[in-house]
């Protein structure tokens, strides 16, 4: 569309420009923050370019932490996140993906009632089970264990409908010309379906690393333990209450720190997540 | 190679809805048979019974003496090229002929040489390293049919392998289809609605009509003796014309309606639409006394088609049409059987 009205180019772009800096100000307050010392922060007004102690701020709490609140290292916590979204992430798409192959492509009985059990699930996130969740992990002892920071998060509805979306929109006749020449089921999968999935995979993985990496409550819930914090975990033990008392550059390092790995995952992936989420190939 | 046949072969998906009512047919070693038939009336069932795609409820199917009934496709030695093509879309040309042999744990070089050598036959030489969204229709066509051809399977399975393709490529994949069997001599079913193409390829063929063989036999044998009214009014474009006389049918081919005087005239037709196509002009009418078409009793139509020379003078209103009595068929208008005379 080719338009000449200068009025109509100038409030588009103010609404822009207005959006961008209501997006990226917080961020570059948190940057600034976290590259000050306490005092410089906790004055009236304060000061809105970066200071001098970015690195010692930085090595502080990716060694040893904060001195007030958690004192776990933040290199260790981002480690315990990174597994954590990692786990879940995979998790999620391998499960995923073999419990849609078997209810698309196989015919067994109660087929369609597995199917809406799933379905139905969806309607039922962390939150809704947290308590009853949270019993079983105590009582198979997984809490403060990676198991029990991932085990209880992976199954996916969200995922297996995805995948049984576009399983389904794989014409019939691959999966039978698959079988004249001679494939296994397995094999099909293998050969046929998991490379024609590979970008609905990536997209899912971006979504479901993010997700597992800004997981909240069940890491506040579940780990008491210091090496089992998350940096999510890690900035909300790091906030001790009072203004004065919590240590906010650290904190604001430690956010940008936690920042980093979801932002740079959709960064690496944003071709490929796009692609997933717009394009098939078939 | 092998030999194949039907033994009253019967298909129901439920109780209550039988799709296929029991095919019998012998299909001799390397015989290219066209199962021919309108939408809907089980062809690609029958033919999907044949590759073990489908199951089969009743009858038996054997496949160079060996009854098929339970097997998987794979043990069935058969080899099927899809409307669609059903390509693997992430495989180059190579991998998707390849894929096949290389389950069935060939060697290398062996796959290599089979793969090269159908490519050579289906001029796909050039195509190998390309994935299938990067050749056109009648392409991707060649590299089903160089899929199937690599197997070196006993039957080939066509389910419409050409109905996507336009006329003009469809003509030329006619002829290439042709020029394989010649060369392969492999047993082929092929299934389509397009009796052009059963006609041309056929060296017998199956009508279909609502899950029933309605006649079975080469297409010349087809189009001059029709078993049935449905095979009469299927065959041929257009249709024989099927008028009722005496109690009975009067099976007679346009082509076989020729002008004449008033005085000879055997039918008599008010012209309804005359439709010039230059090699020959096609009238279409209903016979005379009769406005609607429809004489009283029975109600089937008494609408007629004539082919005639292109220079006979066609026009609208009354027109004197005369037939050779060897040419006339009859049928029993109940049953729609040919009555022999
Ligand atoms: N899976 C199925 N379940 C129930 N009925 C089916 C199924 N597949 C096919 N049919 C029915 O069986 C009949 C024959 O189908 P088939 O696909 O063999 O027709 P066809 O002759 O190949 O038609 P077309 O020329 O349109 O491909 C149809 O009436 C169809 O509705
Ligand atoms: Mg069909």
């Amino acid at each position: 569309m080719v338009e000449n009205r200068p009025w109509l180019t100038f409030f588009s772009h103010a609404v822009l420009i207005a959006g961008v800096v209501a997006v990226a100000f917080p961020l570059y307050i948190t940057f600034v923050a976290s590259t000050l010392t306490l005092e410089d922060i906790v004055k009236v007004p304060m000061p809105l370019v970066p200071g001098p102690h970015f690195w010692e701020n930085y090595s502080q709490v990716l060694t040893a932490g904060s001195e007030r609140g958690a004192a776990a290292p933040v290199g260790r916590m981002m480690f315990n996140s990174l597994v954590m979204a990692l786990v879940i992430a995979f998790g999620k798409i391998a499960i995923s993906i073999i419990a849609s192959f078997a209810i698309v492509y196989f015919r067994f009985p109660l087929r369609n009632f597995f199917f809406w059990m799933i379905f139905i699930t969806l309607m039922l996130p962390v939150e809704v089970r947290i308590i009853p969740t949270f019993k079983v992990a105590s009582d198979l002892g997984i809490l403060n264990s990676y198991v029990g920071l991932t085990l209880p998060l992976i199954a996916s509805a969200t995922a297996t409908f995805l995948f049984r979306q576009f399983f389904m929109t794989v014409p019939d006749e691959l999966a039978e010309a698959a079988r004249v020449d001679g494939a296994s089921p397995m094999r099909f999968f293998v050969d046929v379906l998991l490379p024609l999935s590979k970008t609905s995979i990536a997209a899912l993985f971006v979504i479901q690393f993010i997700y597992g990496w800004n997981q909240y409550l069940w890491p506040l819930l579940i780990t008491t333990d210091e090496s089992m914090y998350t940096a999510v975990i890690g900035i909300k033990r790091m906030i001790t209450g009072g203004d004065a008392l919590t240590e906010w550059h650290l904190v604001m390092a430690t956010a940008i720190l936690a920042l980093l790995p979801p932002a740079l995952v959709v960064v690496l992936m944003q071709k490929w997540f796009v692609k997933g989420l717009v394009e098939t190939e078939k | 190679m092998a030999a194949v046949s039907l033994k009253d072969v019967r298909k129901s998906y439920t109780s209550d809805l039988q799709v296929i009512h029991g095919v019998s047919m012998e299909i001799k070693d390397g015989e290219f048979i066209v199962i021919l038939g309108p939408s809907g009336c089980g062809k690609s069932t029958l033919l999907r019974m044949v590759a073990g795609l489908e199951t089969i409820t009743g009858g038996e199917i054997v496949i160079g003496g060996r009854v098929v009934n339970n097997l998987e496709p794979k043990d069935r030695d058969i080899a099927m090229v899809f409307q669609n093509y059903a390509l693997y879309p992430h495989m180059s040309v190579y991998d998707n002929m390849a894929y096949g042999l290389r389950i069935r744990g060939l060697a290398k070089v062996e796959i290599d040489t089979r793969v090269q050598k159908a490519a050579e036959i289906l001029e796909l030489k050039k195509f190998l390293g390309r994935k299938p969204r990067e050749m056109s229709g009648g392409q991707r066509q060649r590299v089903a049919m160089g899929r199937a051809i690599v197997r070196e399977p006993q039957v080939f399975l066509f389910d419409e392998p050409l109905s996507n393709l336009d006329a003009k490529l469809r003509v030329q994949m006619r002829g290439e289809l042709q020029a394989l069997h010649r060369r392969l001599g492999t047993t082929s079913l092929f299934v389509t609605h397009d009796q052009v193409e059963a006609m041309t390829l056929a060296q017998r063929m199956i009508v279909m009509n609502a899950g029933r063989a309605e006649q079975i036999g080469a297409p010349l044998e087809v189009y001059a003796r029709p078993a049935t009214t449905f095979v009469a009014g299927f065959i041929g474009s257009p249709p024989m014309n099927l008028i009722p006389k005496e109690g009975r049918l009067l099976g007679i081919r346009p082509e076989h309606l020729e002008p004449c005087a008033e005085s000879e005239a055997m039918l008599t037709v008010a012209v309804d639409l005359i439709e010039p196509l230059g090699a020959d002009t096609i009238v279409y009418g209903h016979i005379t006394g009769d406005p609607d078409g429809k004489p009283d009793g029975d109600g089937s139509s008494a609408r007629v088609a004539a082919r005639l020379p292109a220079n006979a003078v066609a026009q609208a209103g009354k027109l004197a049409l005369r037939y050779d009595p060897a040419n006339v068929h009859w049928y029993d208008p109940q049953s729609g059987k040919r009555i022999e005379q």
